[in-house]
């Protein structure tokens, strides 16, 4: 079969939908094709502690063992940002804040090179990191 | 057909790089990680952590280095620095291939350095402070692309970086 040019043209917007079908601006600035309620669950744990400073020092610290360089820290707001340079970029914020009487919860948000990090597994990673650190087990939260 | 297919093959490979995720060991702790933490921080016999940092910013600025963020209260100072990346070997190398005719070779030409410093009370009473420095550096070319990202795991800078601390917090207590 000879390649029509009207073939060849439709392939062409086939591809220019699938690459721009990637994102608007508005979609990439909000990430609007993920779901709040999961991100949260995926990237908060419950550490049953409420002492504030102490969390987020071992929170540096923890990050410190990960190979992070520390880029902010904040005691009054809670949280730390981070960024390991390893040939890749990974940049981290975690969040603390105090849940119930007990608890305290840990947030953390990751970005890969230019992309935001769904994926369970390297939270999970990193609150096994945190909770040994800690000398605590971090809860699953719904 | 062929080039149809070709095509949609060139796509698939473009829309799949795109997917390259997060290294599965990014958030581990590895045995290197045990080694790293040995050779990037010191213990010292103090119980003032507040003078430990003050030594700390001094010494960043004794090495060049600009203060770009800290919090005392939690025992953080970060600090950067610009200098250039320019490599005798590299340029010779770019001169031979211009000789060659092979046109201009990027090259390595300015490097972005960061270092972070983190102190916390340590032991039974807390009377002794640990410092830990860590390093990162990148590397842009004369194009202005990113060549090098990297920590610094040399533990001979680290050796040296302390021993200069140990300077610093001597000279601070006589207030030299």
């Amino acid at each position: 079969m000879k390649l029509t040019t009207t073939g060849l043209f439709c392939c062409a917007i086939t591809a220019m939908i699938f690459i721009s079908g990637c994102a608007t601006t508005q979609q990439r600035l909000l990430d609007s094709d993920s779901s709040q309620v999961q991100i949260r669950s995926i990237q908060s744990r419950a550490f049953d502690t409420t002492a504030r400073e102490k969390t987020l020092r071992t929170v540096i610290a923890t990050l410190q063992d990960l190979g992070f360089v520390i880029d902010e820290a904040d005691l009054m707001l809670g949280t730390v940002t981070a960024t390991k340079l390893n040939r890749y970029a990974l940049r981290i914020t975690v969040s603390i804040r105090p849940r119930g009487e007990t608890q305290t919860l840990v947030r953390a948000n990751c970005q890969y090179e230019d992309k935001p990090v769904y994926d369970p597994s390297p939270y999970q990673q990193f609150f096994t990191s945190l909770g040994k650190a800690m000398f605590l087990a971090a809860h699953q939260v719904d | 057909m062929k080039k149809v297919f070709s095509l949609l093959l060139l796509l698939t490979f473009l829309l799949t790089g795109c997917q390259t995720g997060i290294p599965k060991e990014a958030l581990e702790l590895t045995p290197q990680s045990l080694e790293m933490r040995q050779f990037q921080t010191r213990y010292f016999d103090t119980d003032s952590e507040q003078t430990l940092l003050v030594s700390s910013a001094g010494l960043l600025q004794d090495l060049g280095f600009n203060i770009d963020e800290s919090e005392t209260e939690l025992g953080f100072i970060l600090g950067t620095k610009e200098r250039g990346a320019i490599r005798a070997a590299q340029v010779t190398g770019a001169v031979v291939v211009a000789l060659l005719g092979g046109g201009i070779m990027a090259i390595d030409k300015t490097q972005k350095m960061r270092a972070c410093i983190v102190t916390h009370p340590y032991g039974e009473s807390k009377d002794k402070i640990a410092v830990r420095v860590t390093f990162q550096r990148i590397v842009w070319n004369t194009q202005g692309q990113i060549t090098t990202r990297e920590c610094i795991d040399n533990p001979e800078v680290y050796q040296e970086f302390f021993t200069k601390l140990s300077k610093a917090v001597f000279l601070e207590a006589n207030q030299i």
